[in-house]
């Protein structure tokens, strides 16, 4: 994380560059941390830890954004999988941003991969955030998440999502496996208490395929949503 | 509760130097017997402050005038010479804009455009000749402080004797943010929806296939989310974070205002709101409409009137009652109202009015949006539908009265004829009003447009930008003109979101066909998808602001400098 630290506060110090104007000003800066998800995972044989963060701190056309996810085993002491992106954000259009950038995944292992995807919301709602990875050695892997929000109230949303990670070939050291890795689909019921502070409760299928075993599983999820 | 209301007049009325006098007076010669007697220049001190506030419970700073929330009313005469000193106490810029005031450019208070602003700690003097009268108002034009309750009202006097009313009353609607603004624009900036708690829910739905079946429906959200959009977005900034006020006043406070039966009551009604149009009726009167920004109109009989924001609207009613009637001014998104009583006596106060039905926006609001510039025809005020004018709250009466209002303008030139005939004036009668029936009381022939400029008024709701022509003011270039031109300005809506758009230092005479007697107004509201077409007379040199007069669409980035040159710097 320093490391994510050291870039951020670089870029800031870029950002404060941009030329200030007066009163009415489109070049303001401003910064969103937003915890989607902050939850426990689980079912009867396992017990995670969850976390999907990310920062954007800039201006309307120009966004230095950092995403990090993963997760923890708390019985076993040990993350599953936890990375860090830094990207430089463009806007290109009301809706879309583009994205490049850089991952350095911490575990299961230290890998570094360049980062380019477009993140935004798409017709009919859909928040979309999509990524291509690519390894040190020219592997691609791929990443989509789509969700959207169902108001039962005003308060009350029902958010479905689905996160797909793909592979384009077999990647050995990794234990990847060509075609879809990893199908996530779940469904988190939440209450905006706050527009900034939701608790919710859910439920996820999540099917792992690698080239050394290939697994499904239900679980309960319980966290909260978290922004600022 | 620690708000001044204070209402008093400050004026001081030190003699000039006896020179300056008679040379105004030779000036002045015009106005004749009824200024002859009476000082020509007035000269008032206002103190801008940081203060607690506490309305309805939750103890904030504003940025205040004289301590009042709002400041104090100022009354000045036409034709005399005000001489304005500003002293700013507070440990950032301040500056006060004149709102619809004509006058040299360096005295209209715009920092940035027209002077430096006024630094923590030091004084400014505005100096300038009164040449208009009626109902205006001041405000902060300096980062946020409009918001944070640096306004007042500002009356003058016409030097022409004004049919008389009984009682002669301010009414100033604000709205009050539970936030700081900078938090309030932080937080549209991150989620620009953060305010609305009237989305459509999934009970919505089930709810509109009872009622238009399922394929409407269906085409219905289908339409929407096609284009990321939210029919109940009305208002970015409404009642879920703001109280809206009387002169300073919640509901709750009470607000009141005395009359006897039968008086002739003239009602000043400005909207002071940084974000908020309000719906105002009085149930159970009709109010004569005299004046919109200022100038006198030819009188018209409405049961309720939309109030842009900025804008200012004079009404006389004349209650015959022994009884409390209501001032009702509902948020246009029915997220609150404010609310205050006439009555005949102090204790007695008004019911507060059922509220009437929000409604959503059509896609024809987002006409302009959708068709781009391809239904332009004429030069009149156009309208995407009649659907809007609805918007009012779905009255029984409302498909006649949309008839009404539809009336050819050609008809309503001819009736306004009539008004210059020696017939006795026959005063029409509205549900709402409706720009289109305004007519200005005196004709003002204007040459013809020497240029159009097509500016369209455009937004990004995702990012929460606003801007003309898709350019932010940061990146903008200043519109120029030249002295003595008529620019004919064509306000394309593309956006789904009204705009009271304000021109500093210049009128707008808004085209509804009538003619000389189109009104005359510094602030036209332009609705969702329509278009209007204003022609503005450069008649003053300078560098002036140009705006939408919704706070968090000025600042971020809905603005332009314009330049009125003289010949000589072409």
């Amino acid at each position: 994380m320093s490391n994510g630290y050291r870039i951020k506060a670089a870029a800031i110090g870029l950002l404060w560059l941009v030329p200030d104007c007066q009163a009415q000003d489109g070049h303001m800066l401003f910064n969103r941390f937003i915890a989607e998800r902050l939850e426990y995972e689980g079912n009867g044989g396992l017990h995670l830890a969850k976390w999907d963060v990310q920062d954007w701190f800039g201006n309307d056309e120009h966004k230095l954004w950092l995403k990090t996810e993963g997760d923890y085993s708390a019985d076993q002491g040990i993350f599953g999988r936890a990375d860090l992106q830094v990207l430089y954000s463009r806007n290109v259009d009301s809706f879309w941003d583009f994205q490049i950038g850089a991952r350095r995944a911490f575990e299961p292992e230290r890998t570094f991969d360049a980062v380019i995807g477009f993140q935004g919301l798409a017709p009919y709602f859909f928040e979309v955030d999509s990524a291509l990875f690519v390894t040190e050695k020219g592997n691609v892997l791929g990443r989509l998440t789509l969700s959207y929000d169902l108001l039962l109230s005003q308060r009350l949303i029902l958010q479905p999502r689905i996160e797909l990670n793909l592979a384009a070939a077999d990647l050995q050291s990794r234990g990847v496996k060509a075609g879809v890795t990893e199908f996530e689909a779940g469904l988190r019921l939440r209450y905006e208490i706050e527009r900034e502070f939701a608790p919710y409760l859910g439920v996820d299928y999540v099917e792992e395929q690698s080239l050394r075993e290939h697994q499904h599983s239900v679980r309960a999820v319980a966290g909260f949503r978290f922004w600022y | 509760m620690r708000v001044n209301f204070r209402q008093a007049d400050s004026r001081s009325a030190p003699a000039k130097s006896a020179a300056k006098r008679v040379s105004k007076l030779i000036r002045g010669i015009g106005w004749g017997m009824v200024l002859a007697g009476q000082a020509l220049a007035g000269e008032y001190h206002l103190t801008i402050a940081e203060k607690r506030v506490d309305i309805g419970g939750e103890p904030q700073t504003a940025i205040l005038a004289d301590d009042g929330l709002p400041g104090p009313t100022l009354h000045w005469r036409e034709g005399e010479d005000v001489v304005l000193h500003i002293e700013n106490r507070l440990s950032e810029p301040t500056s006060i804009h004149w709102h619809g005031i004509e006058l040299p450019y360096r005295m209209d208070g715009v920092p940035g455009i027209s002077f430096e602003g006024i630094a923590p700690g030091a004084r400014f003097s505005y100096r300038f000749p009164v040449k208009q009268n009626g109902t205006y108002w001041y405000h902060g034009h300096s980062g946020m402080q409009e918001q944070q309750g640096l306004f007042g009202a500002l009356i003058i006097e016409s030097a022409q004797p004004q049919p008389a009313a009984d009682r002669d009353y301010v009414v100033l609607l604000s709205d009050w943010p539970q936030a700081d603004p900078y938090r309030t624009l932080a937080r549209l900036k991150k989620q620009s929806d953060y305010y609305n708690f009237q989305k459509r829910t999934v009970g919505d739905f089930f709810a509109d296939i009872e009622r238009l079946g399922l394929r409407e429906t269906l085409s219905d959200r289908l339409a929407w989310g096609e284009m990321r959009m939210d029919p109940t977005d009305l208002a970015d900034v409404n009642g879920s974070t703001y109280r809206f006020l009387v002169n300073g006043r919640t509901p709750q406070m009470a607000q009141h205002f005395l009359f006897k039966p039968g008086e002739r009551v003239r009602l000043r009604f400005i909207n002071a709101s940084a974000m908020t149009y309000f719906d105002v009726r009085m149930p159970g009167l009709t109010m004569q409409v005299i004046a919109a920004d200022g100038q006198n109109l030819q009188p018209l009989n409405v049961n309720g009137f939309r109030i842009a924001v900025a804008e200012t609207y004079d009404v006389i009613v004349q209650p015959q009652a022994e009884r409390a009637y209501s001032i009702f001014a509902e948020a246009m998104d029915r997220s609150g109202y404010a609310h205050a009583s006439l009555s005949p006596r102090a204790d007695w106060l008004a019911p507060v009015p059922p509220p009437t039905p929000r409604t959503l926006l059509t896609m024809a609001d987002m006409g302009g949006a959708h068709a781009g510039h391809a239904a332009q025809g004429d030069n009149h005020l156009e309208h995407a539908e009649h659907a809007e004018h609805a918007e009012y709250g779905g009255h029984a009466s409302q498909a006649g009265e949309n008839l009404e209002a539809a009336k050819p303008a050609a008809e309503h030139a001819a009736h306004a004829g009539h008004h210059h005939a020696a017939m006795p004036p026959e005063i029409p009668s509205y549900q709402t009003l409706d720009y289109r029936d305004l007519r200005a009381e005196t004709a003002t022939p204007l040459g013809k447009p020497d240029r159009e400029i097509e500016l369209r008024l455009t937004g990004d709701m995702r990012r929460y930008i606003w801007s003309f022509d898709d350019v932010k003011y940061a990146d903008a270039e200043p519109i120029r003109v030249k002295l003595g031109e008529v620019v004919r300005f064509r306000y394309v809506n593309q956006t789904m979101m009204n705009h009271p758009i304000h021109i500093h230092g210049l009128w707008q005479y808004l085209d509804i066909g009538a003619g000389a007697y189109n009104p005359k107004k510094h602030v036209i509201n332009v609705r969702p998808g329509t278009t209007a077409v204003v022609d503005v007379p450069a008649d003053a040199v300078g560098e002036w602001a140009f705006h939408c007069h919704l706070l968090y669409h000025m600042d971020t980035g809905m603005f332009r400098k314009l330049i009125v040159e003289a010949p000589d710097r072409e």
